[in-house]
């Protein structure tokens, strides 16, 4: 595990417009904010709020009109294009709640995917691949397709997709919102794991009171501004 | 060889849509090669002609004859070996639509010069023998079941009358690309004949052959004719049997230069048509490539996925329409070997093929491969679910 002093993630003074034609509509105002190393962090808040935005942001695949975020102790506002798609594919780790898997690749495929663009071989990938398909229980469908598995199997898959490079955070945007209630629990409880066991760092974006149940922290975003901390406790 | 997959399932995700953009290559890289095929048909006397032999022909026209009596003076030339002379006879076999190229010939230098046409021995003895004896390509007597020793009648259409023959020769060509059409006769045999019908007629012919010691000489050696009939009744164009050649073909230049518009025409249409491909199947997966776009893979990555796909397509239509030239070709040879009577696809069309495979691919992937990396990941993601 990564030893580090300090948050490692750290928001500072974010602002985020969309322009509509001619209009601009402010998204995220001055959020600031930072979170722990090994923390589970759940942004939650009403649609349109600026949540999914802001964890885009933080997963360095949008940009902000002003104000820094530091990952890692890097500075990912300052990264190019280019810069930010090399530190993405070893920095983060992406959870979807549409599973986004590749529909032509195998279950082991769709996780090797990101191991293509490190140096390692094809064996060294193997082992990683049902390393990281066992640590998610699904080592028996590396050969099936995303249409041959279950909702919970595909997620699970882009589980081991996220952490098959080892990121430094896990983002999650509705990592639970296309399940069902049980493959929800099974997916939330593998996100505890990843947290608890091997000390991600999560971030996850939910309307879901009883996904962010499992959250260490809260953060509720109203029109684009931060209110305080909620620990989960205070709200189940 | 992960990569390699990936492009073959993607390019066969939409198999309807694929399998039609294929055959839609296929047909227009067939069409483009046998169009090509045409125009190599049309130069294929150009092709076939020799460096070391010149053509002396009346300087007003061709329709104009020239007197027999320039072979002697011709022959005196320096560097000049040997001289022949043909006229060109327009006989027709039966009906109109039987066509095939015969000529009244010096038969003796006519065999000499054209090495190109192979003659066994005893049949070439058997036509010099023989007045009324008569040469015809292979593809002549198979087309109109001629065999050794039947006798031919041709219908004159320049010298009238009907014109009796005895096959006693069947040249085969030295190369593929030799013509195996013509049908070739004794000129004396026509002569004697126009003496007493047509005497003013007598004792010409349409062009003197010549052949020289070597293709370096012929400049010269042609100057030195044409100088030598200056100023006489008949005045006279010597030149190459290339350029002869080719001023046949300069008549029907605007058909050539058409044909060859179709053929990029059609390329342009498959163009069109695969580049539609490329755009929906991009379009389609905007939010695979914001995927791999957000877990790292860069615009290189995502230009190489696309443009491989339009490869893969492309390389398989081109492979197929390329495959299916070859019968096509010698079907359509076969059934206008009376027009066309050396029908080869070449090598140089082949690489055209490829070319055009190539260049298609290339301009149906420039606008998708576009789209796909200035994409904003965010803009992606959202278009899922």
């Amino acid at each position: 595990m990564k030893t580090r002093t300090g948050p490692i993630v750290e928001v500072r003074n974010i602002y985020k417009s969309y322009r509509r034609g001619t209009q601009t509509v402010p998204v995220l105002e001055d959020i600031t904010f930072d979170i722990q190393e090994g923390e589970f962090l759940a942004l939650m808040g009403p649609s349109g709020s600026g949540k999914s935005t802001l964890l885009n942001l933080i997963a360095g695949i949008d940009k902000a009109d002003s104000g820094t975020i530091t990952v890692g102790g890097i500075e990912i506002t300052s990264l190019s294009e280019t810069e930010l798609a090399g530190w993405r594919a070893t920095n983060v780790g992406f959870i979807f709640q549409f599973y986004n898997l590749i529909p032509v690749l195998t279950a082991f495929e769709n996780v090797e995917l990101p191991l293509l663009l490190t140096g390692l071989s094809r064996s060294g990938r193997r082992e990683h691949v049902d390393l990281a398909l066992k640590a998610v229980s699904l080592s028996d469908r590396a050969d099936h397709y995303p249409s041959q598995l279950s909702g919970g199997q595909q997620q699970r898959v882009a589980i081991a997709r996220a952490i098959i490079t080892d990121p430094t955070i896990l983002v999650a945007d509705e990592p639970t919102g296309d399940l069902d209630r049980h493959s929800a629990e099974e997916i939330l409880d593998l996100m505890e794991r990843l947290v608890h066991e091997l000390g991600k760092t999560v971030i996850m974006v939910t309307h879901d009171p009883r996904a962010a149940g499992k959250a260490h922290i809260i953060k509720h975003l109203e029109k684009g501004v931060l209110n305080s901390d909620v620990h989960s406790e205070d709200t189940l | 060889m992960f990569i390699l997959k990936i492009l073959f399932k993607n390019a066969f995700r939409h198999k309807l849509r694929t399998s039609l953009t294929v055959l839609g290559i296929t047909i227009a890289v067939l069409a483009f090669g046998l169009l090509r095929t045409v125009v190599g048909a049309w130069y294929a006397g150009v092709e076939a002609s020799s460096a070391t032999r010149l053509v002396t022909r009346n300087a007003v026209s061709l329709v104009f004859f020239l007197p027999i009596s320039y072979k002697e003076k011709i022959r005196q030339v320096p560097g000049v070996t040997e001289v022949g002379y043909s006229d060109w006879f327009g006989g027709v076999y039966k009906d109109e639509k039987n066509f095939f190229p015969n000529f009244a010939t010096d038969a003796k230098t006519a065999i000499d010069l054209f090495p190109e046409f192979i003659i066994p021995a005893d049949q070439k003895t058997a036509f010099l023998r023989d007045r009324k004896g008569a040469v015809v390509g292979r593809k002549t007597a198979e087309r109109f079941g001629w065999k050794l020793g039947d006798i031919v009648t041709l219908k004159g259409t320049i010298f009238p009358g009907n014109w009796e023959f005895v096959i006693r020769g069947i040249y085969r060509g030295a190369q593929k690309s030799t013509d195996e059409t013509q049908f070739f006769f004794h000129w004396s045999y026509l002569n004697e004949s126009l003496k007493k019908t047509a005497p003013y007629r007598a004792d010409k012919v349409g062009w003197f052959l010549i052949g020289v010691k070597s293709p370096d000489v012929a400049p010269d050696v042609a100057v030195t004719i044409d100088k030598m009939f200056k100023n006489s009744l008949a005045e006279t164009i010597t030149e190459t049997e290339k350029a002869f050649q080719l001023s046949f073909i300069s008549m029907t230049e605007a058909i050539v230069v058409v044909i060859r518009l179709v053929s990029f025409i059609v390329i342009v249409i498959i163009m069109a048509v695969m580049a539609n491909t490329m755009a929906m199947t991009v379009r389609e997966r905007t939010g695979e490539y914001a995927i791999m776009k957000t877990l790292g893979f860069g615009g290189w990555h995502i230009s190489g996925l696309i443009f491989g796909e339009s490869l893969v397509i492309a390389a398989i239509g081109c492979a197929s329409g390329i495959a299916l030239t070859f019968p096509a070709a010698k079907a359509f040879g076969d059934s206008l070997s009376q027009f066309f009577p050396v029908f080869i696809v070449a090598r140089s069309t082949i690489y055209m093929d490829m070319a055009a495979g190539l260049i298609v691919a290339t301009v149906a992937a420039v606008f998708p491969i576009w789209r796909a990396i200035t994409l904003r990941i965010a803009d992606g993601l959202r278009r899922i679910g």
